[in-house]
């Protein structure tokens, strides 16, 4: 049986978009945060008064809205690899920054959640749903930084006119990368904020 | 071989069979001192074996890395070494040094050689591999800069490929590590704690990296596949290494005094450390699959392949066979470490440190590859190896299941030493198993000597 290989252009029909490698990564990263959520199920079926009580002390309005800019920040992406496939690089580039803009807004808004969080004494050894709690949304919170820096990359170059409607396959790798990161969210925030 | 620099590899590589040799007889008498417990004493105490075949193991995987990179970075640099005579020069350093050490472990009663090393004026011996006298490690920092000074310098005036620079950061990392082997807080839990930095962080973190370059490198050299799409395989390999590596260090801080949360990220990422051996299986045989050359050195393509085959064994599966801190909890410190110990140090480095001298070393004897008859001994001796690691380490994973069960998980528990007694089959096993390797590392010796016909180098 042949083992799958990597080519530099694969885009055969049927190949997922982006660079092959970039799926490699998704995949692994997917993983980890899925053994991440089995754990978080696996712990709180052992405690379940403790997940509910300390549920209600997070900040749900923040939650909701990060999940709205990054879903909108996902449409922006996707906007993006529309114009490059018309060849609008300039066009490209514009909607790229506006994706790297709202993760900043992400950013923030999670920066001063952690705020509150750690001026009320929370930490990893409060109890077992905040060590969960901080550790999914510090490692989600690395994730969406490391996103940034890629959709950068991926921005200077389209600036700099480095993508045509034929070879484009560095919009779409960060793109993806981009949704898998916005794709966790949308798992972590009702898991962890909302379901009871 | 393409540079005259390169050839300063050959006395390291030479150092490190030799050493290799050591650490296996060592490995012998402290695998029969497990059933015949007076065996060689007072002479060599377990203690002392034990303390022998481990630092050996660790000094000679040290000579075949720097071999390695010696070998290495011109080729990739495209320029000579930039200081061969310097390379020689802490090669008898580091070979003295090492000796003496072992000789003094040998010879010395270990609190007496603490005593006549200055161990009272910055204490850092008795803590498990790093054992070595102050002077010693003091010797290992020395020699470690020399040659990352020697090694930067030629990268920085050379071509800079992911390789060099991946192998770089590896060697740098595994220096920069070792320093906490200085550190040695009178704290036993910050103890643990730091000492996994050097212990953990060298064999689940840097040297990977260096695994990684060599075995790319060899791949390129053997398969003439771009090197752009091996370098691509070596970045997310890397990736995947540190993501699940750096914070793995976890599973070892179960049981040391740690916080809670450690079992969950230990147990977490941890789980996850063997999808980069996985990846470099995967690499290694879509490489070879791939190739677009014939190459004459038939034995080192089958060392490639057996490290991609064994790293996943050994560190990947069974690594992950007790990492999980509710089985952790039962299987710590038995039998089944060991199991892992073994395949995982013989399948992850010792066979890319054999790979790259099987591919280096005709190449510096003026000849693309070894002939005919030479190849077929050495690759008698690859599976004379590698069998008999894999039953060493099935045997010693029994012996631990039946220790864990006898000792910790039975209605009657039995002590330490009674459950021994009950396991001694298995070591025997082991023992005559441990023989068969000994057997195969001297046909894989012998195989340098065999004469015929060979190819020049190109």
């Amino acid at each position: 049986m042949p083992t799958p290989s990597i080519t530099l252009h694969n885009h055969k029909p049927g190949a997922p978009p982006g660079d092959l490698v970039i799926w490699l990564f998704i995949f692994a990263e997917l993983l980890a945060f899925g053994i991440f959520f089995g754990a978080y199920a696996f712990s709180r079926s052992h405690h379940v008064e403790l997940y509910n009580q300390s549920q209600l002390l997070l900040n749900r309005e923040s939650g909701a809205i990060n999940a709205l800019v990054l879903i909108t920040s996902s449409y922006f992406v996707v906007r993006a690899v529309a114009a490059i496939k018309q060849g609008f690089s300039r066009e490209c580039a514009n909607w790229i920054a506006g994706a790297i803009g709202l993760g900043g807004v992400f950013i923030v808004i999670k920066l001063l959640e952690f705020n509150a969080k750690f001026s009320a004494g929370i930490s990893l050894s409060t109890n077992t749903f905040y060590m969960f709690y901080l550790s999914l949304t510090v490692f989600h919170f690395m994730h969406v930084i490391l996103g940034m820096v890629i959709l950068t990359a991926v921005m200077l170059k389209a600036r700099r006119g480095g993508y045509t409607p034929e070879d484009h396959t560095g919009v779409e790798t960060g793109a993806s990368y981009w949704h898998m990161v916005d794709l966790v969210w949308i798992i972590l925030f009702p898991l962890v904020y909302v379901i009871r | 071989m393409q540079y005259q620099s390169q050839k300063v590899a050959m006395p390291y590589f030479i150092a490190a069979i030799g050493l290799f040799t050591g650490q296996i007889l060592f490995g012998l008498i402290m695998g029969l001192q497990y059933v015949m417990g007076d065996f060689l004493f007072p002479a060599i105490p377990f203690n002392v074996a034990r303390m022998v075949h481990t630092n050996l193991l660790i000094v000679w995987l040290l000579f075949g890395f720097m071999g390695a990179a010696y070998y290495m970075i011109p080729e990739e640099t495209e320029s000579e070494l930039f200081s061969p005579k310097l390379a020689l020069l802490m090669f008898w350093i580091f070979l003295v040094a090492g000796a003496l050490t072992i000789v003094g472990y040998l010879l010395v009663p270990y609190a007496g050689l603490a005593q006549m090393t200055f161990n009272d004026l910055w204490p850092t011996m008795g803590r498990e591999f790093l054992e070595q006298p102050l002077p010693t490690k003091l010797g290992i920092v020395v020699v470690a800069l020399a040659f990352l000074f020697n090694i930067s310098m030629t990268i920085l005036k050379g071509r800079k490929t992911s390789i060099a620079l991946v192998l770089l950061m590896g060697l740098w990392g595994l220096a920069v590590f070792f320093l906490f082997s200085f550190y040695n807080p009178s704290n036993l839990v910050l103890d643990k704690y730091f000492w996994w930095w050097t212990v953990h962080l060298w064999v689940e973190g840097v040297w990977e990296l260096i695994l990684g370059s060599l075995l790319a490198f060899v791949l390129i050299k053997v398969t003439g596949v771009d090197r752009e799409i091996i370098e691509k395989w070596l970045y997310i390999i890397v990736a995947m290494t540190l993501i699940t590596g750096i914070i793995g260090t976890g599973h070892h801080y179960y049981w040391i005094g740690t916080p809670e949360y450690w079992q969950w990220f230990g147990s977490v990422f941890s789980a996850l450390e063997p999808i980069p051996f996985f990846m470099m299986t995967v690499f290694a045989f879509n490489m070879v699959n791939r190739r677009r050359r014939e190459h004459p050195n038939k034995a080192a393509t089958l060392w490639a392949l057996g490290t991609g085959v064994m790293a996943f064994l050994g560190a990947g599966v069974w690594g992950f066979l007790h990492t999980l801190a509710p089985v952790n909890f039962y299987t710590h410190g038995t039998q089944i470490t060991a199991a892992h110990g073994h395949m995982a140090f013989y399948g992850a480095y010792v066979m890319v440190v054999l790979t790259i001298i099987s591919y280096a070393m005709p190449m510096m004897r003026g000849r693309a590859a070894n002939s005919e008859k030479a190849q077929v001994m050495e690759m008698w001796a690859f599976w004379l190896m590698t069998v008999s690691i894999v039953f060493i380490t099935l045997f010693l994973t029994a012996a631990g299941i039946l220790q864990v069960w006898l000792q910790r998980v039975s209605e009657t528990p039995l002590g330490f030493m009674a459950t021994q007694d009950q396991v001694t089959l298995f070591y025997w096993l082991r023992e005559i198993s441990g023989v068969i390797f000994l057997i195969g590392l001297i046909v894989y010796i012998a195989s340098f000597f065999v004469e015929g016909e060979t190819k020049e180098a190109a």
